[in-house]
């Protein structure tokens, strides 16, 4: 049959490709942009070169970010990935509880980031908040805007509250999507728990476990709301994560240059390590077929 | 190995089974003996896959015991009744080597390494899979899928019973053949107990000393192949088994003679007066297509299947199918059918009907 040659179907994808570059091609050049220039005002503009990243590189201001934030998201990785599981493996598989588990477990992810953040602001507040009140008269000194670990604590609670739920309910479509068959056969082999769940539902989660992961590296490589309301960054820079830094740099400081070359690596580092991430999960699953 | 008995068997999976037909298993009463190998025949939906998880285990019965020799296994976990199930969707440990899928029923049960090496080698072996040993399961096909469920079954020679559940479904014809030449070998030399479910009346034929039907959560009938020709107990039976299956035609019984529209024909034995739906079962292997003999009938289409020849006809308005010799000549003027009386059985309700001698 003679293809029918037609360019009009270019005119389709036309709005999304004015809707990125609007929402995403324009605001970043500007970034970039910025990142190559100095300014003394006035809005008049020149030429810096590779001076902000060079003078970023060598500040140790955002290296000691930087490890925080890894720091943070190592923590609640190692947090949520296994605790979500562990609450996957522990739902009831069918009937109204399941429906239930399901619409409670959905609750946190409803509300937004910096509702959550006053909520926990305020529960963990000595005065007033329920758990930081009952800690403090239970005798443990908790006071999460003076105290370091107290405020790590806080922040890395409050994710899990808030994120677990999302690894839990991936692992739980996982599990879902696990034949009977298979536990049956686990039961005639004679298979201890522990290897049903090593043996049949963890790879069966894989995939899905996998999208969890990075999902969750992102989102907590970025966060920003959550601990900027309840801590603000502090005491200190305690909890400064990376992007509160830049939010401070660039609009507490004004210094749009440094900041801006400051979110262009930023923006490449979480490129990079998801792309690593990516490659190296699809490349354990490719070697085990 | 073991005796099993199933005492008042039913199962339902629904929470309150009120009517017979909420059940997938009707009650049963049967003792499967100790090293007899079973075919388990029957149209899907009627609850071979449920018979066989209640034996193993991975089903409580709504009512009912079963018994292991003399043990009362009804609430026992499967662990504690150590039998071999392969089902009918192939598993396989994604994860793990060939090897390790086929070792993993026997390091569960803590077996030395040496044992399970060599035992490991020798089922892959009956399973064409020596080659394979150190693949990971993953991305294989699924007849290799399928040969490893069927190899994690048979790994296991203590076992009680058996069961296999569709086991050669997906596996090709030849190697179908090979497989359950192995499974008979298999059964020859350790003499377990066991039943195979199967779709094909052949593979059923050619397997087993016993062949149990089931139609519709009911066992219709149990007996050897040759009973199940001669003398299906349920239409549902004629029909299943046999290629063609058995001609069913309705028909009005006094004494002896079995009436067709009007006409008649011999029956061997007598019956007294059936109520209910009354029909007449007749193989295609016991009627005889001839000039002169027997009643009318209007022959439709003629097929040579090979060994025999296979002619479709229509017999006072039903169809019934007709079996001739391979060289027997079929003419054109051929069109009169006559019943072999001592193998036509008559039915009331669906069941065979046994006569008196006239
Ligand atoms: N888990 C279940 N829940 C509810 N009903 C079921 C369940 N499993 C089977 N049934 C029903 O019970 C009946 C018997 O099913 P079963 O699987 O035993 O049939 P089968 O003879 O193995 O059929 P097939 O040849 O298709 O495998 C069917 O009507 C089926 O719909
Ligand atoms: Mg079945």
């Amino acid at each position: 049959m003679e293809k029918t040659v037609n360019q009009k179907a270019w005119f389709l994808v036309l709005p999304v490709l004015l809707l990125v570059a609007f929402s995403a091609v324009i605001p970043l050049m500007t970034v970039v942009n910025y990142s190559v220039q100095d300014t003394f005002g006035n809005n008049q503009f020149f030429w810096a070169g590779l001076e902000w990243f060079r003078e970023m590189l060598s500040s140790e201001r955002m290296w000691d970010a930087l490890g925080r934030q890894l720091m943070f998201s190592g923590i609640i990785l190692a947090i949520e990935v296994p605790l979500g599981i562990f609450v996957a493996l522990n739902m009831p598989k069918s009937g109204f509880w399941a429906s239930f588990c399901l619409v409670l477990m959905s609750l946190p992810l409803l509300i937004p980031w910096n509702v959550v953040g006053t909520i926990w602001q305020i529960f963990g507040r000595v005065d007033i908040g329920l758990l930081g009140y009952t800690l403090d008269k239970l005798g443990i000194n908790y006071n999460y805007t003076q105290d370091t670990i107290a405020a790590w604590v806080t922040i890395v609670v409050m994710d899990v509250w808030h994120w677990t739920s999302l690894v839990a309910l991936l692992a739980y479509a996982g599990l879902k999507s696990i034949p009977d068959a298979y536990y049956q056969a686990a039961k005639i082999d004679q298979a201890s728990r522990w290897k049903v769940f090593r043996f049949i539902e963890l790879p069966k989660m894989m995939g899905v476990l996998m999208i969890a992961i990075l999902l969750r590296f992102m989102d907590s490589f970025m966060i920003y709301t959550e601990p900027f309301v309840v801590t603000g960054g502090g005491p200190g820079n305690a909890t400064t994560l990376l992007s509160i830094d830049l939010v401070k740099m660039a609009l507490g400081q004004f210094d749009l240059g440094p900041a801006a070359a400051f979110s262009i690596m930023y923006f490449l580092v979480i490129l990079l390590i998801s792309w690593v991430f990516y490659t190296v999960m699809t490349n354990l699953d490719k070697r085990e077929g | 190995m073991a005796k099993i008995t199933l005492d008042n068997l039913a199962h339902s999976y629904l929470p309150n089974p009120g009517s017979e037909d909420d059940y997938a298993l009707k009650e049963l009463n049967h003792v499967w003996d100790d090293g007899a190998a079973y075919a388990l025949l029957g149209s899907s939906g009627c609850g071979k896959s449920t018979l066989l998880n209640i034996i193993s285990g991975l089903l409580q019965p709504s009512q009912g015991r079963i018994l292991f020799d003399d043990r009362d296994v009804t609430h026992e976990p499967t662990a504690a009744r150590n039998i071999a199930q392969v089902f009918q969707f192939p598993v396989v440990y994604d994860t793990m080597t060939v090897r390790d899928n086929l070792a993993f029923p026997l390091r569960n049960r803590g077996r030395d390494e040496r044992y399970i090496a060599e035992r490991v080698q020798e089922i892959a072996r009956m399973i064409g899979m020596e080659e394979m040993l150190n693949r990971k399961a993953r991305g294989l096909t699924a007849d290799a899928k399928q040969k490893i469920s069927l190899g994690r079954g048979m790994v296991r020679k203590d076992v009680n019973a058996l069961l296999f559940d569709e086991p050669l479904t997906v596996i090709d014809p030849h190697m179908k053949w090979e497989l359950r030449t192995q499974l008979k070998k298999l059964h020859h030399d350790f003499g377990h107990t066991m039943i195979y479910v199967t779709h094909d009346q052949t593979e059923a034929l050619t397997f087993a000393d016993k062949v149990v039907v089931m139609y519709d959560g009911r066992v219709v009938q149990i007996g050897t192949p040759e009973e199940l020709f001669e003398r299906p107990e349920h239409t549902f039976v004629g029909y299943f088994i046999g290629s063609p299956g058995m001609n069913v035609i309705p028909a009005r019984i006094d004494g002896n003679k079995a009436y067709v529209n009007g006409s008649y024909v011999e029956l061997a034995q007598g019956y007294g007066p059936l109520n209910g739906k009354v029909e007449i079962g007749v193989r295609p292997e016991y009627a005889r297509l001839s000039q002169t003999d027997g009643l009318p009938v209007k022959v439709r289409r003629v097929e040579d299947v090979g060994r025999h020849k296979i002619i479709r006809a229509e017999f006072f308005g039903h169809d019934i199918n007709i079996i001739a010799g391979e060289d027997e000549r079929i003419s054109a003027d051929m069109n009169r059918v006559s019943f072999d009386a001592a193998h036509v059985n008559v039915y009331a309700n669906d069941w065979r009907v046994q006569g008196e001698a006239a």
